[in-house]
């Protein structure tokens, strides 16, 4: 395998995904960022700054250790990529922190962000108090509903939530509103972006802060077993947690899996598995696979898990399944939710139903995979605690409809 | 059909002293079968250009009435293709330009979109999401078939992508301010200063949109812009009396029209 091209290139493309789609009000804004970041990045005080506060706030580095009763269950080693043991119980705060202390760094006053099952919310309300920073949060009006304790997470942490009533009241008007938002107050405001998707840079930024996920996972599994792992598996929404592991062993001989949501099934048509249609369109600031119409209206996504729930995906997402360096596969609800118990009976972990996906695909596969004698690394992006009222309700429910 | 159009109808507008006057209205509000009788209506009131919106499920660069008159519009099963087909029906001496997002044009395939409008009788397109260094590579491609790619600008725009929009064609979309579409109160003081700045720059015409609804506004803006665009304030006149569209519009241009 030759070296790879530096992604992305001077116009924030990669390959043919990427780009800057956004109103020309916001252009000098993203100028005005790629070169703050850039100048961020090659400054070793900015570095050090965001190292400290990972490791003495966060948590970092996250342990990686070896699931051994689920690796004898399945017949071969598995790993586990703890991001669930980070500060607010997902790997969204490795990007708010970066892009906090970025904002900080530009005189931004005013910290914005969208969110869907408020997750991301949560990491950025979380990042701004640490900075004495005002936090306003976009989120559908239907996740609101949905996900209400989170929604007071974020308002014990200082921030104004607002709840979006256009569209489809999720994840996808947040962004849009969040975006109306920023056009309108660009001038003082920092839009903290929650995935690898949006306008050039966030695609790259965001994928270089979380890659601080597969820099330590590297590290770790070659002190663990003195080689790589054979599979790298993690859940794919927008694309954040996966690009993170990934990213680091692009260039090593591992493959790489990242697990989209098949909801109730690709066939039902309530799905989320972006890739896995693999059609392109624009949207939110970038050129990648969107789930659309034929016209090119956005279709709404569905799945049983809210971080999946988003109808694009980063632009380096498609680049990868565009060459083929990763492989994108999809889960469904059902599989997803016995993959949540099996892993809290094995190992004692609740996952969040994200990771959840991830740790299905695995079960899925286990006879091709030890037949493969295969060494899997999967990212456990998030721990389950915000899910365990959801998943309860929805088994319930599920139980009450059985004839009996 | 040609891009000349909209040329002409700024040299018109200048020959008679005043600013040119540019209605926007959603196609398929408050029904599809509405828009040659609303384009009609709105031309009958003074209208020197109109623009259709294509509705887009995700419009963020829009308002409160104008996302809602997307929504109703799709709710409402409109289609690319009808709207196409619709308004290639249409006969006016009025340039139309198509208002749309840049997923539409791209899902279509961007040469075969341009050349479908152009079929339809569209002079120019306005995409608010397709910025300049997005779009700029097809503005020679959309100028040989007679369409204009309208080029924006904004309070925050640069010098240097005021100087590489020189090279645009048809006019300068301003936006007043820093947002979103819908109705204003008044008349940012940053306009003037604005759009002087860009005719230093730039021999377009320029037209100001974002936020005019009031003949006195539409008067202010008029003596200080090429043209005044329209949208929010009009669909929100037809949302108030959706039965009686075209007379509601015809009344609200030309009371905007006897303004300028
Ligand atoms: C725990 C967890 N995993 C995964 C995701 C999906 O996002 P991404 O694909 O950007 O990692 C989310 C999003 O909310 C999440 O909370």
């Amino acid at each position: 395998m030759g070296k790879m091209k530096l992604m992305p290139d001077a116009h924030g493309r990669f390959g043919p995904f990427g780009g800057q789609y956004v109103p020309e009000t916001l252009m000098p804004a993203l100028d005005e960022l790629s070169a703050a970041y850039h100048q961020a990045k090659t400054d070793k005080s900015f570095h050090e700054e965001w190292m400290a506060l990972l490791k003495d706030y966060v948590g970092r580095p996250t342990p990686l250790r070896q699931a051994f009763r689920m690796s004898e269950k399945l017949g071969f080693p598995v790993y586990l990529k703890r991001e669930d043991l980070n500060h607010t119980g997902a790997h969204k705060i490795n990007n708010t922190m970066g892009q906090i202390l970025l904002a900080r760094r530009m005189g931004k006053t005013r910290i914005i962000a969208e969110t869907g099952a408020g997750q991301h919310g949560v990491a950025t309300a979380t990042a701004a108090a640490l900075f004495g920073l005002k936090a306003e949060i976009y989120m559908g009006a239907e996740d609101v509903e949905r996900q209400a304790l989170n929604v007071y997470r974020m308002r014990l942490l200082g921030a104004e939530v607002h709840s979006v009533h256009s569209g489809t009241s999720t994840l996808k008007d947040a962004t849009n509103e969040a975006i109306r938002d920023w056009v309108t107050n660009v001038r003082d405001t920092f839009y903290v972006i929650g995935s690898v998707v949006g306008p050039h840079p966030y695609p790259m930024m965001v994928r270089d802060f979380q890659s601080i996920i597969g820099i330590e996972a590297r590290r770790q599994f070659r002190q663990l077993t003195s080689g790589f792992p054979t599979h790298i598996v993690a859940p794919v929404g927008g694309g954040s947690n996966s690009m993170g592991i990934f990213y680091p062993f692009r260039q090593d001989p591992v493959a790489l899996i990242g697990v989209e949501a098949a909801g109730e099934g690709i066939e039902t048509g309530r799905h989320a598995a972006t890739i896995t249609m693999a059609e392109r369109g624009i949207l939110h600031g970038s050129l990648s696979y969107l789930l659309q119409d034929a016209d090119g209206q956005i279709q709404p996504a569905h799945s049983i898990s809210a971080g999946l729930d988003y109808p694009g995906v980063g632009p380096e997402h498609a680049y990868f399944h565009h060459t083929g360096r990763a492989q994108y596969v999809s889960i469904t609800d059902q599989e997803a939710l016995d993959a949540f118990h099996r892993l809290a009976e094995w190992e004692g972990i609740i996952p969040a139903l994200e990771s959840a996906h991830a740790i299905a695909w695995v079960i899925k596969e286990q006879k091709v995979l030890e037949s493969a004698n295969a060494r899997v690394l999967v990212n456990l992006s998030g721990r389950g605690d915000k899910d365990v009222d959801a998943v309860l309700g929805y088994e319930e429910g599920n139980h009450g409809q059985e004839p009996h | 059909m040609d891009k000349s159009r909209i040329k002409d109808a700024f040299q018109k507008t200048r020959q008679e002293g005043r600013a040119a006057l540019i209605p926007y209205v959603t196609a398929g509000y408050p029904t599809l079968g509405m828009l040659a009788p609303l384009v009609r209506a709105l031309e009958a009131g003074g209208a020197d250009l109109i623009e259709i919106g294509i509705p887009f499920s995700d419009p963020l660069a829009d308002g409160p009435i104008l996302q809602e008159a997307a929504t109703r519009a799709l709710a409402g099963g409109v289609r690319v293709q009808q709207i196409l087909d619709v308004v290639s029906g249409i006969e006016t001496s009025v340039p139309l330009l198509f208002l749309t997002y840049v997923n539409l044009v791209y899902r279509r395939g961007i040469e075969q979109f341009i050349r479908d409008s152009h079929e339809a009788g569209i002079s120019g397109l306005i995409i608010p999401d397709w910025p300049w260094v997005e779009s700029a590579q097809h503005q020679a491609w959309a100028h040989d078939h007679d369409v204009a790619l309208i080029p924006f600008a904004a309070p925050t725009s640069t010098d240097p992508h005021l100087d590489a929009i020189a090279h645009g064609h048809g006019f300068v979309y301003t936006v007043s301010v820093t947002g979103v579409t819908g109705a204003r109160t008044t008349v940012d003081k940053g306009l003037a200063p604005l759009v002087t700045r860009i005719k230093e720059h730039v021999s377009l015409p320029v037209a100001v949109g974002f936020g005019i609804s009031t003949p006195e506004q539409a008067r202010e803006t008029g003596r200080i812009a090429d043209g005044v665009i329209v949208g929010s304030a009009l669909v929100k006149a037809l949302m108030e009396d959706p039965d009686h569209a075209p007379a509601v519009a015809e009344r609200f241009v030309k009371g905007l029209r006897d303004a300028l």
